[in-house]
């Protein structure tokens, strides 16, 4: 049995080829789990071996929901992509809108009105509300707690959707910010809406933590479980609540100050541990830390345009050059980068996605664990496979 | 620190090292610093480990082909015609080769700054594509660097466990090429037009069914 | 104690459960095909065919320039444009779609269709039981089948509908006094005057009418 610390090097990972030539006399046990296994939260594989309960090795396998995303944007016009981005991780189609968007206001030199900034801000908050409280409940359910902290977490999810609907037409799917703006404004009393979920979800988190904070079983199965330390996550390139929550105080939000993010008073929370409960705590505390950013903004907004005078639905050719925008999206740095040739479609598209990158440290935080711990770790990397196979 | 600054520090540091700047005309004005490929590993090293620079944090990995290109030009050349000398227009076409290129975006979590942008260039498209691979530096580069030798076909020398990583084991282009040729799988559409009915027709043709599908 | 975190969550379960009995903020479904939620007024997910007046062939807004064709994301959209040219809902010759297919199992109701239109001629519908036996065939729509009246714009997105409607009008009458100025000044000097030439297909909604 090795540890986390021992595989932290490069060179402690060979191939698969190697695992695959195992020793049928030995106690090794090479198992694949999924690519159909509800604890995998999609179409994803990993191809582990067991020395009794204990994982020696795991070799992630991607690709079933590969369909070159990449390509199709290139051989399209700018406008056309921003649709496909709402695919990518599809909880969060929002922030996917923002930093695709931000990344073409970089190339194009566009500016983007107050109020519009505003908007971005209140809907990639709700966001990350969303996400981070269904991303518990799906943790909570590979425990074995099926369905009852889910279907909480997806009831405050559903007022959610209902503010995304009736701002930009789809719960999901939202297609909302274009190059230098947003779409359509907010439409009437939609503040209001705004503001009662936001000052209604507290007593959802209260209610959260009274139905798991102190459960034993919660505690037992999370805590010094998974650990990632610091040192790691940086060279493995980790983003998000993740890094956080291992002590790295890396925050893009706090960092580039994208958007108007400098104006909000808010905290980075840190975990201490780096394990599982560190990484679910970490999620609860930017909840609350987006709702203060939210009831700021929902109350700063005012009145004016919502998109550059200068942007273009028909006809966007940016000059030749290149951007790398990027934003803290609620899975961690999400980037795009774009280079054009000043034709309407981009040369070159790239999409930095968190989750795949996360995903790097998994065999790492797994070595050693129980095959049942490695379903919870796996469970708070929390990626979603559109985004990992583009 | 800017551009210039690592530039010329690289260059001390590093004997042989030279490093260019390559601009960028777009108002991001994230400029990128090319490094050559034999002492492209030294020199990301050092940027890592660097005090003042300290770039711990490799963000993004991509690839980017760059085909060939064909400059032609007019020049004059005396040439003898019918026993005497004349000037005469003459075009001369230059082959430029094309290249394959990786793109690194470094931050430090550290000092929190960045990005700069580190590229290395492939000899050409077709045979030689090594490039010393980044991920004993920086881990998060494994799978991406795997992603680029998926979809764009560069090897990266060094890298630990250089597999597919999107594409099944079997498959043998790179789709990320801007040269690559989709395979003839048309599927049925039933509003196939402009590339998708061009695909639809020849693969009728191919199959030669009388069925009028597609048209 | 060992247990006590249990019982706290057994506890807040069972006043939710229990609660649902008195209080109406703890129901949160509804038993769907009897009881139906109201749609928000912005939603989106097919679009149609708008037309104005009583018959759909000679009022379709669409005077197929292909834009969204073009534009579409997935290419679901499959335009024919016509070679002859019939009088629109106000009697102007116009181009018309020949054949107008969507295939709504391709669409992705992304509504890009409906940002590049120029003529407000595609928007969105918010129809949503849309099951069909017959996979292909029955989700190709064509033309009489996104045909939509005007009325049923305004019944579907009522704000938006009435802020496109006013654009029009007063496009429409922008455009029917430049007409009535250029007849005018045809009638005061008779030769020169050559008629209007038609504006660019992309110069906004003005060439409807």
């Amino acid at each position: 049995m090795s540890t986390s610390m021992e595989a932290s090097t490069p060179a402690a990972h060979q191939g698969f080829a190697d695992a695959t030539m195992i020793d049928h006399e030995s106690d090794l046990l090479q198992i694949s789990l999924g690519p159909h296994h509800p604890s995998t939260h999609g179409v994803f594989r990993m191809d582990v071996v067991l020395d009794g309960e204990r994982v020696v090795k795991l070799k992630p396998v991607f690709g079933y929901l590969h369909r070159n995303h990449e390509k199709i944007a290139e051989s399209t016009t700018y406008l056309a992509s921003i649709p496909y981005t709402d695919r990518l991780d599809y909880m969060c189609s929002l922030s996917n809108n923002w930093a695709y968007a931000l990344s073409v206001e970089k190339l194009a030199g566009l500016q983007v009105p107050e109020r519009a900034e505003y908007i971005r801000v209140i809907a990639a908050e709700l966001t990350r509300l969303q996400n981070h409280a269904s991303t518990i409940g799906f943790l909570m359910q590979e425990m074995g707690a099926s369905g009852t902290p889910l279907m909480y977490a997806f009831r405050e999810r559903e007022k959610i959707l209902d503010l995304f609907e009736a701002l930009t037409g789809s719960r999901m799917m939202c297609n909302y910010m274009r190059f230098g703006g947003c779409r359509v404004d907010l439409p009437a009393g939609w503040l209001d809406q705004a503001r009662k979920t936001v000052d209604e979800y507290p007593r959802f988190l209260d209610e959260f933590e009274s139905l798991l904070a102190s459960n034993e079983i919660l505690l037992a199965r999370t805590q010094g479980v998974g650990v990632l330390p610091p040192k790691l996550a940086i060279q493995g390139g980790v983003t998000g609540p993740i890094l956080r929550a291992s002590g790295v105080n890396y925050d893009i939000r706090k960092v580039d100050r994208y958007g108007i993010y400098e104006r909000f008073d808010f905290k980075v929370p840190l975990g201490e541990h780096g394990d599982v409960y560190d990484r679910y705590m970490i999620r609860m505390l930017e909840m609350r830390e987006s709702l203060k950013i939210l009831d700021q903004a929902l109350h700063q907004i005012t009145p004016g345009p919502i998109i550059d005078p200068k942007a273009k639905i028909r006809g966007f050719r940016p000059k030749p050059g290149e951007a790398y925008g990027r934003i803290e999206s609620p899975k961690g740095e999400l980037g795009f980068y774009l280079i054009s040739d000043g034709t309407p479609n981009p040369y070159r598209y790239r999409v930095r996605p968190p989750s795949l990158i996360n995903l790097t440290v998994l065999e790492d935080m797994c070595l050693g664990s129980s095959l049942a711990d490695t379903v919870v770790i796996f469970g708070t990397i929390d990626i979603v496979l559109g985004e990992v196979d583009r | 620190m800017n551009l210039e600054e690592i530039k010329s520090t690289l260059e001390a540091a590093i004997p042989g090292c030279s490093p260019q700047i390559v601009t960028n005309g777009s108002p991001s004005g994230q400029h990128s610093l090319l490094l050559d490929r034999e002492h492209a590993f030294v020199a990301a090293m050092f940027l890592r480990d660097d005090p003042t620079l300290c770039l711990d944090y490799c963000s993004n990995v991509t690839g980017l082909d760059w085909l060939d290109t064909e400059t032609s030009e007019k020049v004059k050349v005396t040439q003898l015609v019918d026993g005497v000398e004349k000037e005469v227009d003459e075009v001369r076409k230059t082959r430029t080769p094309g290249y394959l290129e990786a793109v690194y975006h470094l931050y430090s979590m550290q000092k929190k700054h960045g990005p700069l942008v580190v590229r290395l260039r492939t000899e050409n498209r077709t045979d030689s594509v090594h490039l010393p691979s980044f991920t004993p530096i920086w881990r998060s580069a494994e799978f991406q660097e795997r992603e680029v030798f998926d979809l764009f076909g560069i090897i990266f020398d060094g890298h630990p466990d250089l597999r597919r990583i999107l594409m099944w084991d079997e498959f043998e282009d790179h789709p990320m090429r801007k040269d690559y040729v989709e395979p003839d799988d048309y599927e049925y559409e039933p509003t196939p037009h402009d590339a998708v009915l061009k695909k639809a027709l020849e693969h009728r043709n191919r199959i030669s069914t009388p069925d009028g599908q597609g048209a | 104690m060992l247990g006590e975190g249990i019982a706290k969550g057994l506890i807040e379960t069972a006043r939710n459960f229990l609660g649902s009995y008195v209080n109406k903020d703890r129901l949160t479904t509804v038993q769907y095909p009897e009881q139906r939620l109201p749609q928000a007024e912005a939603t989106r997910d097919f679009p149609f065919l708008v037309y104005d007046g009583e018959d759909w062939q000679a009022g379709l807004r669409c005077v197929g320039c292909q834009i969204c064709e073009k534009e579409c994301p997935p290419k679901c959209i499959f335009i024919e444009k016509s070679t002859d040219k019939k009088p629109d809902a106000v009697g102007k010759p116009q181009f018309y779609p020949a054949v107008f297919n969507i295939d709504i199992s391709v669409c992705m109701s992304c509504q890009i269709c409906v940002e590049v239109c120029p003529f407000d001629a595609i928007k969105m519908d918010t129809a949503f039981e849309l099951s069909t036996v017959d996979r292909f065939g029955g989700l190709l729509w064509d033309k009489a089948r996104l045909a939509k009246p005007n009325q049923h714009y305004h019944h579907v997105h009522p704000t938006e509908a009435a802020e496109v409607d006013g654009r029009l009008a007063e496009e429409r009458a922008k455009a029917d006094a430049k007409a009535k100025a250029a007849a005018e000044a045809k009638t005061s000097a008779p030769p020169p005057a050559a008629p209007p030439a038609a504006p660019p297909a992309n110069s906004g909604v003005s060439s409807t009418s």
